[in-house]
């Protein structure tokens, strides 16, 4: 089976800005990958590059083996929430049932099926008792649950999250972090984040990003990788061996 | 007070009323969580130049506004999505371009313009029937596409960016209901007129997500409040001799404040 992700020599500018520059980036079957880098550094507008949102000036793009335009409705994507519409007059319920839109058609309501599915979605990130609440009564890491189980009504191969622990307490976070544990074994995970506390833990790989990607198909990061990213010394404390970011230095 | 219901124009001022509050509780419920009312507003007022060119035409000027505030709302939507106007600049623009055509048609054309200010500010109570049909058939083609775009318009509204990777070609579908905020506003020209649609078009949506989280019973709220609303402001226009189309609003807006002071000081009385 193809990469889920295959990006090769991708360059992207905003006008005269340079955003990206030769990114090459492969991510297979149940990899677990977290893409760290400052801000501005270019992360949101690779995810947009990979889901064919936004065309790059040069390189080759493919998710699930074909154009971006055509795969995208198979990746499960949880975009950034920071201030979504949170008055919008919608259930979780129906905010679940949403992820089966691109599978449907005009005039076709969702049928038996989309609801199982909904149903075992919410079921895998313990959302179910909440399923007929309003969307803005949530809390922060609740409303990412749900919209994690958006994404995985139609069992995707690949799961794109982009900064999901925005604006959830830590003790959540851990939650968070433990239910894309359980996911991986079963699908590949792609995650765009700043917050590098839970990397070491959880993640199986690291890249960090700030118009170049430095990634060495291992969650291990040089410390020349990340002052080149972060273009300052960046002192990194690595915590509890086994898992740590940085070599042994 | 009811014998005045014998009156053929009594009649379809209620039909009109009635017919109006279906498109108007159904899309004005879009306008209000899309938040596009200044872009329905700029439709409303540009769509001035559809009557203007219905009177050069010597046409009825309904005729003229369909075509007219079609073309006001796809060149609004594009404008804003596909240049680097911003929306509400292009609002602007076209609000005063409609305008400035409708005036100028108006102007060339010979005679006088004979029920410009019912154009203007509604008269419910001067409803012909061939409007009645004309509303019905527009009401009947919201409905439809509503029913069949709603999980659609749906996503649309609450999240554009998963609606695009969910394979939803939005642009298109954020041109379909721009076109349906324009039919609405045709339905609701003669009731209200140009330039009091807005408030129609947005405070019953508005009052309905008071009482409800869902989209689908926001919609039935406020076709029932709009129905009340007119309803209402059209018999005391007709019993005390004023305006319907500004006693409608004013109905309207005082049934607002009043909610909306209730809500305010209620919290407070009740802690004291």
């Amino acid at each position: 089976m193809a990469e889920v992700i295959d990006l090769k020599d991708v360059w992207v500018s905003y006008g005269n800005t340079p955003v990206l520059e030769a990114v090459d980036l492969v991510v297979e079957d149940r990899d677990f990958l977290a893409i760290i880098g400052p801000n501005g550094g270019g992360k949101s507008t690779l995810l947009k590059v990979i889901l064919g949102l936004i065309k790059p000036d040069r390189g080759s793009v493919r998710l699930l083996g074909d154009d971006p335009k055509k795969t995208r409705k198979y990746a499960g994507y949880v975009p950034q929430y920071i201030s979504s519409n949170l008055d919008f007059p919608i259930s979780v319920w129906e905010v679940v049932l949403m992820g089966c839109l691109g599978h449907k058609g005009p005039f076709r309501g969702y049928n038996e099926d989309d609801r199982k599915a909904a149903y075992e979605a919410l079921k895998v990130v313990d959302m179910l008792d909440y399923r007929d609440r309003q969307i803005g009564e949530l809390s922060g890491g609740q409303k990412q649950r749900v919209f994690i189980a958006r994404s995985l009504v139609t069992r995707p191969r690949l799961l794109i999250l982009d900064e999901p622990s925005t604006g959830i307490d830590s003790k959540r976070q851990r939650e968070f972090y433990e239910l894309l544990n359980r996911l991986k074994s079963e699908i590949a995970i792609l995650l765009v984040t700043h917050d590098m506390s839970a990397l070491s833990v959880y993640v199986d790989k690291v890249a960090c990003l700030n118009r170049r990607l430095h990634y060495h198909n291992s969650k291990e990061l040089s410390p020349k990788d990340l002052e080149a990213a972060y273009q300052c010394p960046v002192e990194l404390i690595a915590h509890g061996v086994p898992h740590r970011v940085l070599k042994v230095h | 007070m009811f014998e005045i219901l014998q009156y053929g124009f009594m009649r379809n001022a209620i039909m009109a009323a009635v017919l109006a509050s279906i498109a108007c509780g159904i899309i004005g419920v879009y306008v209000v969580v899309k938040k596009v009312t200044s872009l329905s507003g700029g439709i409303s007022h540009a769509s001035f130049g559809g009557i203007g060119l219905g009177y050069y035409l010597g046409v009825n000027p309904m005729y003229g506004l369909v075509p007219f505030s079609l073309l006001s709302a796809i060149a609004m939507g594009i404008t804003s999505k596909r240049t680097k106007v911003a929306e509400d600049t292009a609002i602007g623009i076209l609000w005063s371009l409609g305008m400035a055509i409708g005036i100028i048609l108006i102007y060339l054309t010979p005679g006088y313009a004979p029920d410009l200010m019912t154009y203007l500010f509604g008269n419910i109570l001067t409803v012909p029937l061939s409007d009645i049909y004309l509303m019905l058939a527009l009401d009947a083609v919201i409905v439809f596409v509503v029913y069949a775009y709603y999980k659609e318009f749906m996503s649309l509204c609450f999240d554009e960016e998963f609606a695009t990777v969910a394979g939803i070609n939005v642009e298109r579908l954020y041109l379909l209901l721009l076109c349906l905020i324009a039919l609405t506003i045709v339905l609701l020209i003669k009731v209200v007129g140009i330039i009091l649609i807005i408030a129609l078009l947005t405070m019953p949506a508005s009052l309905s997500s008071h009482y409800t989280k869902n989209l689908r019973k926001m919609m039935y709220i406020s076709m029932f409040l709009g129905a009340l609303f007119s309803i209402t402001g059209l018999a005391l226009s007709y019993t005390y001799d004023v305006p319907s189309g500004a006693t409608i609003i004013l109905v309207m807006s005082a049934v607002y404040l009043l909610h909306f002071v209730y809500h305010a000081v209620r919290p407070r009385i009740v802690r004291a």
